[in-house]
């Protein structure tokens, strides 16, 4: 069969094969493989299958179908689904059934998709590694061993399994591309206020979106183009038409003009990253785009303003968890005499080291004597981050980097070392606090076998442009068809 | 030297409901009395990964109340997020404006009266918040049993926050009076303080003067106060109370933290909620769910062209130009704007005025207060009390037949006219009214020598018996005809 939804599509458009076919499959690839990988937090086997007959059974009778009818898609368990739980990877919400779909859910099922499972995460979408879930650890389907990236660890690693074909993640500080990058599959982070956060489980607001995960650009285009969209429900969403990513993957790349992040080819970068960056740049070249060196020069404060930023809304998006309404809640008998205890005792018991750790940093840093110090700063910090952005892309139509320092790590290898974790974002978190789509993609592999990713940035609202080149990337290299060798 | 040595120093707080069909972020109702918990959804429930969405009526609502107070509508305004622990308070943190309110600075003129002379109270600001949802503790229970009711958990509220230049509790409630009497005639609250749509919290202090130095204790805040007379009475007690711990202790502004005390209504008192320093640290920033709201000139110049006339301004109206004192003006505006329209469509159909307003407060009031009816439900319309007050202005019958075609208007359909012909009232010929004096004269030889030896009373009883006679017969012409026959009698 085939790897991707395109062409998935029309195998079942000249009746090669059915949804309840194809679901099978997948769910056979899930039985196989998820027992060593744990991508998932939840698969609804009989509820795909149902969905994939009703697909079927509307192409017999010749009704028109959604641009995903038949697709397996996963969604990060951060995402709201009515029918099923949403659990964050918190012990906090382990039977949590939201009473309402995301947007984006909504949108999947408008498209006929076939929801197959909820992908496993860092607890609250806070780390990058999966390894913060409350549920276990995701694998890395290329070397078991080693970590799937994260927070958004199960999409990418569902779709490196061949166990979905199309993925949503969430994307605050890389949560997308990096995992994208350890497992060696496309990632795209789009512009804020492209897609709703309506139905995404706040981590930082003004930094989370929610994005495509796919092997190829052309499936990613697919369903960005499913997802995005104004959303009246979402004040931050943006009342933009969504243009046909489809349409414009073939634009030719002669001219464009594509600046090389000088400052993310300095210290603490991989050399064999550097080494496969450099190709994919003659690459470009050959393909007629002009590469020339750029500087963001304020790139250096990311990392801290990211986490002053991302933690202070964290320290107020997750004060909503206090027991009194849904969750989990406490068994002490101290609770249930007293309010403060059983606020203690719940968030204590049900939240994870690293949720703490954010909580604190961010109530500390908005705290009144250290308001101005630490986020007021943090937002000064962050314009000019965005004005390094506006000024590169008045010179250049695109940046290119890498997606992380180096190629997926051992597990357990950072996660005692807070800060060793925090620096794996550190390509990433630009874009978000910038607001700016970047897409991460597999252009390489270590001598140990990892994929290498690169990271395109473009100016807001333009992800066709980053499509175009990815897609024509893979047209004429076999890196995206490369899998992992663990079954 | 009055026993009295300090001068009372009140800020007020008022939170106001605004009166929208649908909650601030979400599409809620905001009707008062529905079961509990049957007016939520999942964004006013908290649920994590929602939104808010603006109602836009709550900012319309709010400019409103700025500009008839004065304020400096802003070219554009924000949300913060106001974060504390509360089981009312879902979300952990409450929308609310922090740094650029939405209404900045103003001031409420109140109009004094007999014992006051009018003064002006300067508004800090009003800005727009969430309101929280309602706790329960069910004490009787035995044990401590909570519930909590999420209603009114959205509901938006405007509160309204005066400098501290209210000077007694008189001047307090004074100053809550004008401010509802505003806001009704705005049409942005129901301000209801039973149902909790205006509520007040008053901070506190006492300036004394000790030798050549001014000093001031401790600032008080007063919750609780479910009343305009729990405030006049928090209030005096407090500034008692406050005295008192001066004396015993010395402690000035600063020297102690602020205290958040609440009115016992039962027992009078305040109690001591919490020192404000437990509590204190809100951990403002701006909300990053909600986009900063632009105020375009040509809305907020819209938006005061539409205020309507105000409590102040009408009060001088009915002054200049129906000539009614400062006390009947206030009498007719504090009923609100539908009373101002009646009392001015009836007072235009007159000569004097002030026979409508009398009216109005002796009879239309205390009927609408009787039946507890609003004038949109009183029966009599302003053009009938009108014909009826003209026919007695002409003379046509007096102030107690009037009163009877008044009451036959409350009962029945029909005009002031055809009132007179069922009560069988009809003015009597001057032929007529000569046979019926002549008749008395002869019938009360003992009353006519009374008033010949100067006793004018004595006719009382004549015209009490002409009533008998004649019921139409108007009292003030027998008076005068009576008393023209009798002394042309020599
Ligand atoms: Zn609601």
């Amino acid at each position: 069969m085939t790897d991707s939804a395109v062409e998935l599509t029309r195998g079942f458009k000249e009746g090669k094969w059915t949804a309840v076919e194809t679901t099978q499959l997948f769910l056979d690839r899930i039985n196989a493989n998820e027992s060593k990988v744990h991508a998932f937090l939840s698969v609804d086997a009989d509820r795909a299958l149902a969905d994939a007959r009703k697909v079927d059974e509307k192409r017999e009778a010749g009704e028109s179908l959604g641009r995903l009818a038949g697709i397996p898609v996963a969604v990060k368990d951060l995402i709201c689904t009515q029918e099923w739980t949403t659990t964050c990877g918190s012990k906090m919400l382990e039977t949590y059934r939201p009473p309402y779909d995301a947007t984006v859910v909504e949108k999947l099922q408008a498209a006929d998709a076939i929801l197959i499972g909820k992908t496993n995460l860092d607890e609250f979408a806070m780390g990058s590694s999966t390894e913060h879930s409350a549920f276990g650890r995701t694998h890395n389907p290329w070397d078991l061993e080693r970590v799937a990236g994260g927070s958004s660890g199960g999409a990418a690693a569902c779709v490196a399994a061949d166990m979905a074909l199309l993925s949503l993640g969430t994307d605050t500080g890389g949560s997308i591309r990096q995992p994208a990058a350890f497992c060696g599959v496309v990632g795209l982070k789009p512009t804020y206020g492209r897609v709703s956060r309506r139905g995404l489980i706040a981590f930082a607001s003004s930094l989370d979106q929610i994005g495509p995960l796919a092997w190829t650009a052309e499936d990613t285009a697919l369903l960005l183009e499913t997802i995005a969209g104004h959303d009246p429900a979402d004040s931050t969403s943006a009342p933009r038409e969504v243009p046909s990513y489809s349409d414009t993957l073939n634009q030719p790349l002669k001219g464009l003009r594509i600046g090389i992040i000088e400052d993310h080819f300095e210290e603490g970068l991989n050399h064999e990253i550097s080494q496969a960056i450099q190709t994919l740049i003659q690459w470009l070249e050959d393909a007629g785009a002009i590469p020339e060196p750029v500087r963001l020069p304020h790139s250096r404060y990311g990392i801290a303003t990211y986490y002053v930023v991302a933690s202070s809304e964290a320290s107020s998006n997750l004060a909503r968890y206090d027991a009194a309404h849904y969750g989990y809640r406490t068994s002490n008998e101290d609770a249930a005499e007293n309010l403060e205890a059983m606020y203690e005792r719940s968030r204590s018991e049900a939240l994870g080291n690293e949720v703490k750790r954010r909580i604190m940093l961010g109530t500390y840093a908005l705290s009144s004597g250290y308001y101005d110090a630490y986020y007021l700063n943090a937002l000064k910090v962050r314009r000019l981050i965005r004005d390094d952005f506006e000024s590169a892309f008045q010179k250049v139509d695109l940046l290119l980097g890498p997606t992380t320092p180096s190629a997926a790590f051992r597990a357990g290898e950072k996660s005692t070392d807070p800060l060793s974790m925090y620096l794996e974002d550190i390509y990433t978190v630009l874009a978000n606090l910038a607001g700016v789509p970047a897409v991460a993609f597999p252009c390489g592999q270590t001598g140990e076998g990892l994929p290498i990713s690169a990271q395109l940035w473009g100016p807001a609202f333009e992800e066709g442009r980053l499509l175009q080149v990815v897609h024509q990337f893979q047209s004429h290299t076999e890196w995206h068809k490369k899998r992992p060798s663990f079954s | 030297m009055s026993s009295v040595d300090y001068q009372l120093v009140v800020g007020l707080e008022v939170h106001v409901q605004l009166k929208t069909l649908t909650k601030l972020f979400c599409g809620c109702s905001t009707t008062f009395g529905a079961a509990p918990n049957t007016q939520t959804c999942p964004v006013c429930l908290g649920h994590p990964g929602t939104l808010p969405v603006l109602n836009r009526e709550a900012i319309r609502l709010a400019i409103r109340t700025g500009l008839a107070l004065n304020s400096t509508i802003p070219p554009t305004t924000k949300w913060d997020r106001k974060n504390y622990f509360y089981p009312d308070l879902p979300k952990g943190y409450q929308i609310s404006q922090f740094d650029q309110p939405i209404c900045q600075g103003g001031e409420l003129k109140l109009p004094g009266d007999e014992t006051s002379s009018p003064r002006t109270i300067r508004i800090t600001r009003a800005h727009l918040e969430e309101d929280a949802g309602k706790s329960m503790h069910d004490e009787s229970s035995g044990s401590a049993d909570s519930r909590i009711d999420l209603n009114r958990t959205g509901t938006p509220l405007l509160e309204i926050v005066s400098e501290p230049d209210i000077r007694s509790a008189e001047e307090a409630k004074q100053y809550l009076t004008e401010l509802k009497l505003l806001l009704t005639y705005l049409q942005v609250s129901d301000c209801n303080m039973q149902e909790g749509s205006l509520r007040v919290d008053a901070n506190v202090n006492l300036h004394l003067q000790r030798g050549d130095e001014l000093v001031a204790t401790p600032i008080v805040e007063i919750k609780n106060l479910n009343s305009f007379r729990a405030v006049e009475r928090a209030l005096v007690y407090e500034a008692q109370r406050q005295r008192e711990v001066f004396e015993d202790t010395g402690q000035r502004i600063g020297e102690a933290p602020k205290q958040t005390r609440g009115w016992d209504d039962n027992l009078q008192v305040t109690k001591v909620q919490r020192e404000k320093e437990e509590s204190s640290d809100y951990r403002y920033f701006p909300d990053p769910d909600l986009v900063p709201i632009m105020l375009p000139e040509s809305w907020v110049t819209e938006l005061k062209s539409d205020l309507g006339a105000l409590p102040a301004a009408l009060r001088e109206r009915l002054k200049t130009e129906f000539g009614l004192s400062q006390y009947d003006a206030d009498v007719i505006v504090n009923q609100g704007p539908d009373m101002v329209a009646y009392f001015e469509a009836v007072a235009s159909n007159l000569k004097d005025a002030k026979r409508a307003s009398n009216w109005i407060q002796q009879d239309v009031m205390r009927t609408l207060n009787d039946m507890e009816y609003s004038l949109a439900d009183f029966s009599i319309k302003a053009d009938d009390l009108a014909k009826l007050l003209q026919l007695i202005e002409a003379g046509e019958l007096d102030n107690s037949r009037g009163r009877d075609v008044y009451q036959w208007l409350l009962d029945h359909p029909g005009t002031p006219e055809e009132g007179m012909k069922a009560l069988g009232i009809a003015s009597v010929g001057s032929d007529d009214l000569l046979d019926l004096c002549k008749q008395l004269i002869g019938e009360h030889p003992s009353a006519v020598s009374d008033f010949k030896a100067g006793k004018k009373q004595a006719l009382g009883a004549m015209i009490g018996a002409a009533r008998k006679l004649n019921p139409n017969a108007n009292p003030g012409k027998v008076k005068d005809l009576l008393s023209q026959l009798i002394s042309h009698e020599d």
